[in-house]
C-alpha cells in the first residue's frame, strides 16, 4: 500500500521540484555576491529552447549512419547547450548592472521579458517537434523496480540538482573562494581593498547563476515534456526566486524548501484528482506563494529583521575611479 | 494565403473603407477573403492546426474564389479586439475566431463591422452577423471510452480536463458512460487544470492520475505533454485534435481528428450565394466533423470493431451516447431509460454522471 | 587611449532627456538589422510596430485603450520607484481592482442610478491600494522584500480571480463558463468619449498626469520621495520617515493600478474572465523607467508602449513575425535606456593609455 501511493507521488514531487531546485541554486549564489537578478524566468526560457534546439538537431536521424554517438549524446549536449544559453542571458544582465551601473530590478526584469521574445523567436519553428525524454540512466533492472525507482529512476539532471546543491554548499562555505564570494557580498568595500575583485566575483557569479536557470529550463523542454511551447516554464522562475529567499540563502534550506514547494504543487493536483474538495482548488494552487510569503515573515521576524540577505544585495557597486 | 505587405495593408484598408458604398456589386468580382484568427501557433499539432488545415482545404475547394488570411497566438483577452478588427478593416468578409475566449471581442467588432460575417467557434452569444459553431466532439469520446473500457485492466481511467465548462463535462461524460456500458464497474477519475495549454502542468497531471491507478488517460488540453507522460509510464492514451501518435507511439491509441474544413467550405458557398445566416451549428462523425486518427496496430481486433461499432453507429444515427439511464454523481436520475438527452441540455451541462471522481 | 567613466558633478538634464529617445531609435535601428538577418522584412516589421499605429487613424483609439492603464499604473510606479520602493506587484492589484469594482457590480445587480459608477471606481482604487498594503505592512513590520512580497501576490490576485470568476460570481445564464455576469448598463462607462475614438482612463490617465507632476515637483511630498530614494541617510536626517514613505508609496502605486484595473472593467470588458489579467502590471514598470520615472515621461513611454503593442499585432498580420516580436523590442528599449542611464550620471572620457611613470600616478589621484 505505502509502496503503491507513496512511492509515485514522491517519484512526481521529485520531477516537479528539480528545476525549481536548479534554478534556485544558481541564483543563491549570485545573490551571495550582492547581485539581484530577478531574470530567472527569462533565463529558463533561453535554456529550454536551446536545450530542445541542440538536442533535437543531434537526434536528426541523419546522423544516425555517420555519427551515432551524437544521438546518445544529444541530451547532454542539450543540458550543456542550456547552461551556455542561460548563462549568456545573464552575462548580457551583468554587462549591463556591473559594467554600467544600472538598475539592478529593471535590468532583470527586462532580461525576463527579453528572454521570452528571443525563446519564442528561435521556437517559432520546433513547435509540433517531439524528443526522446532525457529520462532514465540507470538500467531497467533498478529504474523501473517498483522500490529502487525511489532512487534510480530519475533522469541525470535529477541526479546533477543534488550534487549542485552539496557542491554549492561546499564551495560556499569550505573553500576560500566561497569565502571570498560571500565577503563580496556582505561587504564589497572591503573586499576590493583587501585585493579582490568584486566586479569579476559577481560577473562569475551571474554567469553560473544563468547557466543553472538555463539547465532548469532544458529540463522542462527535454523531461517533464519532450516538447517546445512558448512560455513553458509558466512562473517557475518567480518560484525560484521566493524560493532563495524562503530558504535564508542557505543551501540546505534551499533542498528542503524545493521539495516543499513541489509537495504543495503535486498535492493540489493529488487533490483535485481524488475529488477532495474541502477548501477549493485555487487556494491549493495559491498555497506555495502564500507559504512564501509566511516563511518570509517569520524569518525576518525572528532574524535581526531580514538581515540574513547579503548586506549588498541589489546595491550597485560603486567605484568612482 | 496572400501575403498582406505594407503596400497592401494600407491600400486595402483604405479601399475597405469605401466598400460599403459601392454595393453588392463589387463582391461578383473580387475574390472572398475571409479571416482566421487562431489561439496558438499554426504548428502546434494540435487544436489550431486542424483549423489551419480546414482553411486550407477550404481555400484548395475553390480555386481562386477564395482567398484566407490568418493571425495566430491571438491571446483570449482585450488584444484580439484590434486583431479581429484590422481583418474586418482590411476587407475580410467571413471571419472565424476558434476559441471560446474571443466571444465578446468579436461581437464588439460585429457591431462596428454589420457587412462583415463572423462566426464563433465554441460559443453561445449570436447576433445578426455573428453565427456560433463547434463540433460534437463527445462522440469522439464515445468511441475513446469504449476503447478505454475494454483495454484497463485496473477499471480505473482519467481525463484530463481544463475549465468546467459544457464542453469539457459533456467529453467527461461520454467517455465516462461509454466506458461504462463495456465495464460498468469502472471510474474515471478527472483533473482540471484550469488552462487549454500548459505543458509541465499537464504532464503532472497526468503522472498524478497515472499514480493514483490510472491505466488510460483522455485529455482535453492541447500539448502532446499528457501523451508522453503515458508512453514514459507505459500506459495507454488518445490524442487531442490531431493524430499525435509521433510524441507516443505505443501509447497512442487513437485520436480525435477536428475536421474543420467541410464546414468552412460550406458557410463559404454560403457566403458566394448570398445565403449566410447567422446559426448554431453543431456538426458531429455524421458530417464528417469528427473523425477518429488510426487505431493503434497493437490494439486487438475485438476492440477496434467495438470503437468501429460506436462510429458506425454515429454515422447511421442509430447511436446516442447519452441514452438514458443516467444518474448524476449523487445518483439522482438525471434522463430515463431509453430516452435521449436533448442537444440543447447538453450544451449547458454542468454535471457529472455517475462514477466520475471529481 | 582608453575610455574612461568619469562621474559628473551633477547628472545631466541634457542626457536624461535624451537618451530615452535615444533608445527608442537605436531600438528600430538594431530590430530591423536583426529581424532582416533571420529571414523577416526587418524595415518593414519596424515600420509596422512603431510607425503604423501612430499614422493609421483608425489605430488610435487601440494604442489609447492600450496606453490609458500603462500611464496610470505607470505614474503610480514612479512614486515607489523613486524612492527606491519596488512594486512589483502592480499586476495583482490590477486585479483587485476590476474585482472590487466587479464586487460592488455584484452586489447591485438589481440598482439603477449614477451612484454606482463612482462607487465601483472607488471601490477599485481601495482594493488595489489594500492589495498593496500588504508589502507594505510586511516591509514595515517585518523587514521583508517588497519585490518579492508584491509578487508573490500577484499570483494570489490571479487565483483569487480565478475561484471568483468560476464560483460565486459565475454568471447563471453563462453556459457555465468561467465568467462574471456582463455589467448592466449602470455599471458600465462608457468605451469612448463622446466623438473620440479615446476612452475614459486615457482623460483620466492625462488629468493624473498633471498631479502627479504638480505634486513630484512642487510639494514636500515630492521632494521627500526624490531624497529618500537618493540620499536615505539624508533623508533620515531631515526627519523624513521611512516606514510612511512605504506605506503612501506602496498605496499610491497600488490605488492607480487599481483605478486601472476598474476602468478596464467597466469601459472596456464590461465583465471579468480569466483572460482580464493582461500583463499590464509588468509593462507599466518598463513605462516608468523609459519614462525616466517622471510624469510627462511615463505619458510619452506609455504611448510609446501602447504603440509597440498595437504594432507588434500589425507586424503578425502584415510582415507576419512572430507575437513574441514585441516583447523583443520592449525588451531591448528597456536595456538600452538602462544601459544609456551611465550617461547620466557619468561622461564618457578618452584617456591616454597610463605610462609606467610615477607622475602620472600622482597627478591621476589629485584628481
Amino acid at each position: 500500500m505505502i509502496v503503491d501511493f507513496l512511492i509515485p507521488l514522491i517519484s512526481t514531487v521529485v520531477s516537479v521540484s528539480t528545476p525549481i531546485l536548479l534554478a534556485a541554486t544558481g541564483e543563491l549564489v549570485t545573490e551571495k555576491s550582492g547581485v539581484l537578478n530577478l531574470g530567472v524566468e527569462g533565463m529558463m526560457l533561453l535554456g529550454a529552447i536551446a536545450g530542445f534546439a541542440i538536442n533535437f538537431a543531434a537526434s536528426d536521424p541523419q546522423f544516425a549512419d555517420s555519427a551515432p554517438w551524437l544521438a546518445t549524446l544529444a541530451p547532454w549536449l542539450g543540458a550543456a547547450a542550456g547552461g551556455i544559453a542561460g548563462a549568456l542571458g545573464a552575462l548580457l544582465f551583468g554587462a549591463i548592472v556591473l559594467g554600467l551601473g544600472a538598475n539592478q530590478v529593471a535590468t532583470g526584469l527586462a532580461l525576463v521579458i527579453f528572454g521570452g521574445g528571443v525563446s519564442s523567436l528561435i521556437g517559432t519553428g520546433y513547435v509540433g517537434m517531439a524528443l526522446q525524454p532525457f529520462d532514465q540512466i540507470f538500467p531497467d533492472s533498478l529504474a523501473q523496480d517498483p522500490v529502487y525507482k525511489l532512487v534510480f529512476g530519475y533522469s541525470p539532471l535529477v541526479y546533477f540538482s543534488f550534487l549542485m546543491v552539496f557542491a554549492v554548499y561546499w564551495f560556499l562555505n569550505r573553500t576560500r573562494a566561497g569565502l571570498v564570494l560571500r565577503a563580496v557580498g556582505e561587504n564589497d568595500i572591503s573586499a576590493r581593498s583587501i585585493g579582490y575583485s568584486v566586479v569579476g566575483v559577481r560577473y562569475a557569479a551571474i554567469a553560473f547563476g544563468g547557466a543553472m536557470a538555463g539547465i532548469a529550463g532544458s529540463y522542462f523542454s527535454m523531461v517533464i515534456t519532450p516538447l517546445w511551447a512558448e512560455g513553458m516554464t509558466a512562473g517557475r522562475g518567480w518560484i525560484a526566486l521566493a524560493l532563495v529567499v524562503f530558504s535564508g540563502w542557505r543551501s540546505g534550506r534551499l533542498l528542503l524548501g524545493a521539495y516543499f514547494f513541489g509537495l504543495f504543487m503535486t498535492l493540489e493536483l493529488y487533490a483535485k484528482a481524488s475529488g477532495f474538495s474541502f477548501l477549493p482548488s485555487q487556494f491549493w494552487a495559491s498555497m506555495p506563494y502564500l507559504m512564501a510569503i509566511v516563511v518570509l515573515a517569520l524569518m525576518s521576524a525572528r532574524g535581526r529583521g531580514g538581515a540574513e540577505a547579503p548586506a549588498c544585495l541589489g546595491k550597485p557597486y560603486m567605484t568612482d575611479a | 494565403m496572400t501575403i498582406l505587405t505594407r503596400r497592401n495593408f494600407i491600400k486595402t484598408a483604405a479601399a475597405a473603407s469605401t466598400l460599403p458604398l459601392m454595393g453588392r456589386a463589387a463582391f461578383a468580382d473580387e475574390p472572398l477573403k475571409v479571416g482566421y484568427i487562431y489561439l496558438g501557433p499554426v504548428g502546434d499539432f494540435g487544436w489550431t492546426w486542424a483549423h489551419e488545415k480546414g482553411r486550407k482545404a477550404m481555400v484548395d475547394h475553390f480555386g481562386g474564389k477564395v482567398v484566407a488570411d490568418y493571425v495566430e497566438n491571438v491571446a483570449e483577452d482585450q488584444s484580439a479586439t484590434p486583431v479581429i478588427k484590422d481583418l474586418a478593416a482590411q476587407g475580410h468578409k467571413l471571419i472565424f475566431t476558434t476559441s471560446f475566449g474571443y466571444m465578446d471581442q468579436t461581437l464588439e467588432v460585429a457591431k462596428a463591422y454589420p457587412d462583415a460575417k463572423f462566426e464563433h467557434c465554441t460559443g453561445y452569444k449570436k447576433a445578426d452577423n455573428v453565427g456560433v459553431y463547434n463540433n460534437r466532439f463527445h462522440e469522439g469520446r464515445a468511441v475513446q471510452g469504449t476503447i478505454a473500457g475494454h483495454m484497463s485492466k485496473t477499471g480505473v481511467i482519467g481525463y484530463l480536463g481544463s475549465f468546467k465548462v459544457p464542453e469539457v463535462v459533456m467529453g467527461v461524460n461520454s467517455f465516462a458512460l461509454s466506458a461504462q456500458a463495456v465495464n460498468p464497474k469502472i471510474k474515471v477519475k478527472l483533473v482540471m487544470i484550469d488552462s487549454w495549454f500548459d505543458p509541465a502542468k499537464e504532464a503532472a497531471a497526468a503522472e498524478t492520475l497515472a499514480n493514483l491507478g490510472c491505466d488510460v488517460i483522455a485529455t482535453h488540453t492541447d500539448s502532446p505533454a499528457a501523451l508522453q507522460v503515458c508512453e514514459k509510464k507505459k500506459i495507454y492514451g488518445f490524442g487531442q485534435g490531431a493524430d499525435m501518435s509521433r510524441f507516443a507511439p505505443h501509447a497512442h491509441l487513437t485520436a480525435i481528428e477536428d475536421i474543420w474544413g467541410p464546414y468552412y467550405i460550406s458557410r463559404a458557398q454560403a457566403m458566394l450565394d448570398g445565403k449566410w445566416a447567422s446559426d448554431d451549428a453543431w456538426w458531429g462523425m455524421k458530417e464528417g466533423a469528427v473523425v477518429m486518427a488510426p487505431y493503434n496496430k497493437s490494439l486487438p481486433a475485438p476492440v477496434v470493431a467495438a470503437a468501429k461499432k460506436i462510429v458506425d453507429g454515429y454515422m447511421t444515427g442509430t447511436y446516442d451516447v447519452f441514452t438514458g439511464p443516467i444518474a448524476d454523481q449523487a445518483g439522482a436520475d438525471k434522463v430515463a431509460k431509453g430516452e435521449k438527452m436533448p442537444l440543447d441540455k447538453l450544451a449547458g451541462i454542468d454535471w457529472y454522471v455517475k462514477g466520475v471522481e471529481s | 587611449m582608453r575610455i574612461r567613466l568619469e562621474k559628473r558633478r551633477e547628472p545631466s538634464q541634457w542626457m536624461q532627456a535624451i537618451t530615452p529617445v535615444a533608445a527608442v531609435v537605436l531600438t528600430m535601428i538594431i530590430g530591423a538589422i536583426i529581424f532582416q538577418l533571420i529571414g523577416y522584412d526587418g524595415p518593414r516589421a519596424v515600420k509596422e510596430i512603431f510607425f503604423t499605429p501612430i499614422l493609421a487613424s483608425y489605430k488610435w483609439s487601440d494604442v489609447a485603450r492600450r496606453a490609458a492603464p500603462l500611464i496610470l499604473i505607470g505614474l503610480g510606479l514612479c512614486i515607489g520607484n523613486r524612492a527606491k520602493i519596488w512594486n512589483i506587484g502592480a499586476e495583482g492589484q490590477y486585479i483587485l481592482g476590476a474585482l472590487s469594482g466587479a464586487g460592488v457590480a455584484y452586489l447591485t445587480q438589481g440598482f439603477t442610478g449614477y451612484w454606482i459608477v463612482p462607487l465601483m471606481i472607488v471601490a477599485g482604487i481601495a482594493g488595489g491600494a489594500l492589495w498593496a498594503a500588504i508589502p507594505a505592512f510586511l516591509r514595515t513590520r517585518y523587514n521583508v522584500n517588497e519585490i518579492l512580497s508584491s509578487l508573490m501576490l500577484v499570483y494570489v490576485a490571479a487565483q483569487l480571480l480565478n475561484y471568483l470568476v468560476t464560483g460565486p460570481w459565475k454568471d447563471p445564464n453563462g453556459h457555465n463558463f468561467p465568467q462574471t455576469a456582463p455589467f448592466t448598463v449602470w455599471q458600465m462607462m462608457p468605451k469612448t468619449i463622446l466623438g473620440t475614438p479615446f476612452p475614459p482612463g486615457l482623460f483620466v490617465a492625462f488629468a493624473f498626469v498633471v498631479v502627479f507632476w504638480v505634486v513630484m515637483s512642487r510639494t514636500e511630498y515630492g521632494l521627500a520621495i526624490r531624497v529618500v530614494g537618493d540620499a536615505p541617510k539624508a533623508a533620515r536626517y531631515a526627519g523624513f520617515s521611512a516606514d510612511r514613505m512605504v506605506w503612501s508609496a506602496l498605496m499610491i502605486s497600488g490605488g492607480m493600478a487599481g483605478l486601472a484595473g476598474v476602468l478596464e472593467a467597466a469601459s472596456q470588458s464590461g465583465q471579468l474572465n480569466l483572460g482580464f489579467p493582461s500583463g499590464y502590471g509588468f509593462t507599466a514598470i518598463i513605462v516608468s523607467f523609459l519614462g525616466r520615472l517622471n510624469p510627462i515621461g511615463v505619458l510619452i513611454a506609455g504611448i510609446v508602449l501602447a504603440v509597440t503593442y498595437v504594432g507588434g499585432q500589425v507586424a503578425q498580420s502584415a510582415v507576419h513575425v512572430p507575437s513574441s516580436s514585441a516583447g523583443i523590442f520592449q525588451a531591448t528599449m528597456l536595456f538600452l535606456i538602462l544601459a544609456s542611464d551611465v550617461l547620466v550620471r557619468r561622461r564618457i572620457r578618452f584617456v591616454p593609455a597610463p605610462k609606467p611613470a610615477p607622475v602620472t600616478a600622482i597627478a591621476g589621484a589629485a584628481k
